[in-house]
């Protein structure tokens, strides 16, 4: 079973992410689908499968917000790790929609990331294959100051200086 | 200047250690080149054309005593002994190893320095004034508000992978010597009738291969709400800039084609979403970043003594009076001046220092100036707050330094990329037209005639030496594998920023130096009064320049 780092802990990952490309039938299991296949199959999806959306990088996630909300988990894919829209997808789902649920940051994602993934409202890293999961749990706690306010601290520093 | 706290020291250690340890996973082949190449641009390293550029952030340009005598011990020890004052103020060494630059970074921290955000496409370090807190004209001081703007920026979570590099540059001066509207965005300082303070927003300004001067999107921010204003821009850029293509990525271009209008409405619908959180500013923050900014212990001088001491010490002399001409400013206190130290005598690429002037412009500023220095973005280094009657002492100490050319704001006083030289991004060497035309113009009294004028070079169309707003612009183009330069007329940064226009078709190297000389010919022949080359310019347009160059060429 492939691995994802969820909090601060290494976990199975049971989840398996279905490409935009993809265009067979639907395997069994828990599916990672992507949003506009996601918004058709909701409601009816299938036999054995449980489905949840991942947004990609140009999907406007206002328009869906209300509609996903109650999805079991949320995705939202890099498909560059230098495409850096996620955050902002992110913060808007965690902070203007009030979503609760998982947020998991899948695609080209690396190591070097994950402290910013986390302070934009992501709780589960599914990392670029090859990445050394236990060496990139300390990713997490780069920096233990923060400047700005972001979804992790909606307090700036400066009202705590 | 401003003084790290605990909290900002802790920050910047536990940087040093995050690219130490970045560093050594790519050294060990963990981390790949292509995700190592914004990692490492993030903390200001570029692998150049001769070896890596380190970019080290000079905030706001404010350097202080100690921190020039650590660069220069920097430069001596892991670099060739000299460093480059760049066109945003800060500072680059051309020669470190990639494997030195965790120790250059952690040698950096100690005296509360650091590389972050000094490239890359995130935001950038913020610049302002050079005369900030001095200037007469000056509305109110911008540095504590960069100071403000620096820390939101700062390893910013959801800004760290934008479209492309984001600049910002604030002014708290009627007359704009920032450059505001040629940045991402420029931010004027204002008061309202109530006499409150806030911004006029400029967007979507730059220069590069499309320059824009910057669109008002609101004539007065409050305040309170600069950072929340802030990050709705950057919202609505992260999410809707282009990044199908790297040359169409800057907010500029997004600005054009929605409008300013359609931009300013989106930015506004985002903002309501964001104003009045926790990240509205308080006026205690903005004391507290103020009162590092206060004013230095000054003496009381009776102005009109200190001008008639002035004076005398001018009598008979002509070169201290020319210094004082061109390279002393006014202050706002009286019996105060500023000076601005050259970095352009000829022969010596613009901007340069080696690190023994690092040193001596430190001991400068303990005896001259309370320690502190600011970098320009015209590559100079300005000494703010000189005593009026010391002026004479300090001039005579510069000079053996290397420092007191007497040309600011000349011709020769002019912006240049490091070039083909060094950057690997560049068509055409940039440092060798500087120095020939330096060496061209070299007699002082027809410089003084031609007054101030600007002359800028860059050394390709990224536009780091800002030739689309000097009045004379020159710009390295390649053709087939040659260097050639093309020229433009009638840039100008200041409060009217505008985009010069092409003379032409370009010339060899060799030519520029003549062909400066009949521009300025032009100018001199057309001039009325004690008109600027910029006016001339805005009063007889291209075609007298035009038609003098080319039918002496052709």
């Amino acid at each position: 079973m492939p691995k994802l780092i969820k909090g601060d802990r290494i976990i199975d990952n049971d989840w398996q992410f279905i490409p935009a490309d993809f265009s067979d039938e639907l395997p069994q299991g828990k599916l990672l689908v992507p949003l506009a296949r996601w918004l058709e199959s909701r409601d009816a999806p299938g036999e054995g499968r449980e489905l949840a959306p991942w947004i990609d990088s140009d999907d406007d996630v206002e328009a869906v917000a209300e509609e996903i909300l109650g999805a079991p988990l949320i995705a939202v894919n890099f498909p560059m790790f230098t495409d850096g829209r996620g955050f902002s997808t992110a913060r808007l789902l965690r902070e203007r929609y009030r979503y609760r649920g998982e947020l998991r940051a899948v695609g080209y994602v690396i190591q070097d990331q994950l402290f910013y993934l986390k302070r934009c409202g992501f709780d589960a890293f599914d990392l670029r294959e090859g990445t050394n999961l236990e060496a990139a749990l300390g990713s997490l706690q780069t920096f233990t100051v923060t400047y700005q306010a972001a979804t992790d601290n909606p307090q700036p520093l400066f009202r705590n200086r | 200047m401003y003084q790290y706290d605990a909290i900002d020291h802790q920050l910047i250690r536990q940087r040093v250690a995050q690219f130490r340890d970045q560093t050594r996973r790519y050294l060990d082949g963990e981390i790949t080149d292509q995700e190592f190449l914004p990692l490492r641009l993030q903390n200001g390293l570029y692998i150049q054309r001769l070896a890596p550029m380190l970019r080290i952030a000079v905030p706001y340009g404010m350097l202080s005593s100690a921190q020039l005598h650590r660069l220069a011990h920097i430069t001596r020890t892991y670099d060739k002994g000299y460093a480059h004052v760049t066109t945003r103020q800060n500072l680059q060494l051309n020669w470190p190893n990639l494997e030195d630059v965790p120790d250059i970074l952690a040698e950096l921290a100690e005296v509360q320095m650091h590389a972050i955000q000094t490239s890359g496409n995130c935001i950038r370090n913020v610049t302002s004034d050079q005369f900030a807190g001095i200037a007469p004209d000056e509305i109110e001081d911008p540095r504590p508000w960069c100071e403000i703007v620096r820390q939101w920026s700062t390893f910013h979570p959801e800004f760290a992978f934008l479209p492309r590099k984001f600049k910002i540059a604030i002014s708290g001066s009627d007359q704009d010597r920032a450059a505001i509207q040629v940045h991402d965005i420029g931010l004027q300082l204002v008061k309202n009738t109530e006499g409150e303070t806030g911004f006029v927003v400029y967007v979507g300004g730059g220069l590069g291969r499309t320059p824009i001067i910057g669109s008002v999107i609101r004539d007065f921010l409050p305040w309170q709400h600069l950072l929340t204003y802030l990050e709705a821009i950057l919202r609505v850029y992260n999410r809707f800039g282009r990044r199908d293509n790297k040359f169409k990525a800057r907010i500029k271009i997004i600005v054009k084609a929605w409008t300013p209008e359609v931009f300013a409405e989106r930015v506004e619908d985002e903002w309501q979403h964001l104003k009045d959180s926790p990240s509205t500013l308080t006026l205690e923050e903005v004391e507290r970043t103020k009162q590092f900014f206060t004013l230095p212990a000054y003496k009381d001088f009776d102005a009109a003594e200190a001008d008639r001491q002035l004076a005398v010490a001018q009598a008979d002399n002509l070169a201290f009076t020319r210094w004082l001409q061109r390279n002393v400013m006014p202050h706002r206190v009286p019996g105060y001046a500023a000076v601005t130290l050259s970095l352009k005598p000829t022969g010596v690429a613009p901007g340069d220092v080696t690190a023994d002037q690092l040193d001596a412009i430190a001991v400068l500023a303990d005896k001259y100036s309370f320690g502190e220095v600011r970098a320009t973005h015209s590559q100079n280094i300005v000494m703010a707050d000189v005593e009026k009657a010391r002026l004479l002492e300090l001039w005579q100490e510069a000079k053996p330094l290397g420092f007191a050319t007497p040309n600011i704001g000349t011709l020769t006083d002019m912006i240049c990329c490091p070039g083909g030289d060094y950057c690997s991004l560049a068509n055409a060497k940039s440092i060798p037209v500087a120095e020939a035309i330096q060496r061209r113009f070299d007699d002082l009294d027809y410089l003084y005639d031609l007054g101030d004028l600007t002359l800028n070079i860059s050394g390709c169309m990224n536009a780091c030496g800002h030739h689309h707003v000097g009045n004379i612009g020159i710009l390295g183009v390649d053709k087939k594998g040659e260097e050639f330069y093309q020229i433009q007329l009638g840039g100008s940064s200041d409060r009217d920023s505008r985009l010069g226009s092409v003379l032409g078709p370009s010339f060899d190297q060799d030519d520029v130096p003549d062909v400066v000389e009949q521009l300025l010919s032009v100018y001199v022949d057309n001039r009325r009064g004690d008109e600027q080359f910029s006016d001339t310019f805005s009063r007889i347009g291209l075609d007298p320049f035009k038609e003098r160059v080319y039918a002496k060429a052709h």
